[in-house]
């Protein structure tokens, strides 16, 4: 094991009092320095160009959301970076180290940076909800069951559900599972979060819930955050910087303040004005 | 016609030789049908076709000739090659070779079943492919799987009597020998035909007991 993984496990429920600034990213980066890099990236499905050419930044501890008509390539940078497509031309770096082109092995590596909650929560059906948690920090990061529990449990705290280790995620509301899938995300104490339209799926009593806990974590985390929401409040609440993005292109980008109450683009207006 | 209980009571002993004989072929052909099956699903999603062209053209062929040819084959045919088996081992091997082609099928569908969103999870989790196969997409697969496979168990308990055809003795063969010596035909073939019921239907009881269970 390397030195950088992530192995802290230093930070056991005792240690954190509620609202200290618990330590749930790995190696803290230093403020303002570059995290994520794309460039020139483009990205085709069939004869659909999604992403063309894009050059894109997101610096270390920074809360960027990403805003725009659907279909306009916002959670293709998301799936991206976590791997789950490939770039057909361009380049991708996190934290200095290229994640595309490179080979698996690096692949790998760099992916340990990178957390993700999605729209469908996608939990392990199979799987109790602390498992769903233990599973990959045991696997992947070479963490003793013990220790990968105590993480698990402490984030279960965090999310509001101590009491469902036991729960499979079927027996979960949308809501609760979602909240399972960020501590899930955030037991492998990535330096990124990406969170794809994490609301989207859950019934509008739920959204609050899962709202609030994003929140606290931007708040009193450093974790970088990457966000594609429909959610304008909460992007306002969390976000230091908004991107406007629309057929594959970044066509304005500023703080939220700003960019809701007084956007340059015209496409910017329409848009706000239609889902406001 | 004449029934007659005498018989029934002679004929008894050869029908628990033969049960015993069909039961063993029945749970050593699941066995090798599942754990088979399994193994062509995975090889037919292997990244190189120089392993699925071979795997697919094998299982096309098995699955598209009869059970009693592949039967036939194995017992006269492999001596030649000086590969001998017992007729029970060799018939086993047939009916396991022969449904493992039907039960690759179910196998995949239960793959291509688990949502997309459950590889995607597992890829942002960084779990290893060996890993995501088995803790994650298999057990899923596996569960949904459970109904179909057992289908087949009561087809391949009902294709056992084909196993007669290459000498082993299982309930039709200990009912053709008996009916042969004694010339009484109608006790030994009701016997062996409600013992088919007796096991078939309560099986097919409990797999739909097991469907509502497992698939939710």
């Amino acid at each position: 094991m390397s030195a950088d993984t992530p192995l802290d496990t230093s930070a056991t429920p005792a240690d954190t009092a509620p609202g200290e600034k618990a330590d749930h990213t790995a190696n803290p980066p230093v403020d303002g320095g570059e995290l994520i890099r794309f460039d020139k990236v483009t990205k085709r499905f069939g004869d659909n160009t999604v992403l063309d050419g894009l050059d894109f930044r997101v610096d270390s501890g920074k809360h960027v959301t990403l805003i725009g008509p659907s279909g306009s390539g916002k959670t293709t940078i998301l799936r991206l970076l976590m791997t789950l497509a490939k770039p057909d031309e361009g380049t991708i770096t996190v934290a200095g180290e290229r994640l595309h082109p490179a080979p698996e092995k690096q692949i790998r590596e760099v992916r340990k940076k990178i957390g993700m909650v999605f729209q469908q929560f996608n939990l392990f059906p199979n799987m109790k909800v602390l498992r769903n948690i233990t599973e990959a920090p045991v696997t992947v990061l070479g963490l003793s069951g013990d220790e990968a529990e105590a993480r698990a449990r402490e984030l279960l705290e965090m999310v509001g559900l101590a009491d469902k280790c036991d729960a499979y995620p079927s027996q979960l509301s949308g809501g609760q599972q979602q909240r399972v899938a960020i501590a899930r995300a955030l037991a492998m104490r990535p330096q990124v979060l990406l969170l794809d339209e994490v609301t989207s799926a859950l019934d509008p009593e739920l959204v609050t819930g899962v709202l609030d806990v994003l929140r606290d974590i931007a708040h009193t985390t450093d974790i970088t955050m990457l966000c594609v929401t429909h959610e304008m409040n909460f992007a306002r609440d969390i976000s230091d910087q908004v991107l406007m993005f629309d057929s594959g292109h970044v066509i304005e980008s500023g703080s939220p303040d700003r960019i809701f109450t007084d956007p340059e683009h015209e496409r910017t207006r329409e848009f706000l004005s239609a889902i406001l | 016609m004449n029934w007659d209980w005498g018989a029934v009571r002679d004929f008894m002993p050869h029908f628990w030789d033969g049960l015993l004989v069909t039961l063993q072929a029945l749970a050593l052909g699941s066995v090798i049908s599942f754990a088979l099956g399994l193994v062509w699903a995975l090889l037919m999603r292997a990244p190189t076709r120089w392993v699925r062209w071979p795997v697919g053209v094998l299982t096309e062929f098995i699955r598209n000739t009869p059970l009693l040819v592949q039967l036939f084959f194995l017992f006269y045919v492999l001596p030649e090659w000086n590969i001998t088996f017992s007729a029970l081992t060799t018939g086993v091997v047939a009916i396991g070779l022969h449904y493992s082609t039907y039960t690759m099928q179910v196998y995949r569908a239960g793959i291509e079943g688990v949502p997309a969103g459950q590889w995607e999870a597992a890829t942002a989790l960084n779990l290893p492919l060996r890993r995501t196969w088995t803790a994650v997409i298999l057990p899923q697969a596996i569960r949904r799987v459970v109904p179909a496979l057992g289908n087949y168990v009561i087809s391949m308990l009902k294709d056992t009597p084909m196993l007669m055809a290459i000498t082993v003795l299982e309930m039709l063969g200990e009912a053709r020998l008996y009916s042969q010596e004694h010339f009484q035909f109608t006790e030994p073939l009701t016997v062996i035909g409600v013992a088919f019921i007796l096991i078939s239907y309560p099986a097919s009881l409990l797999l739909r007991a097991l469907e509502r269970r497992l698939v939710r």
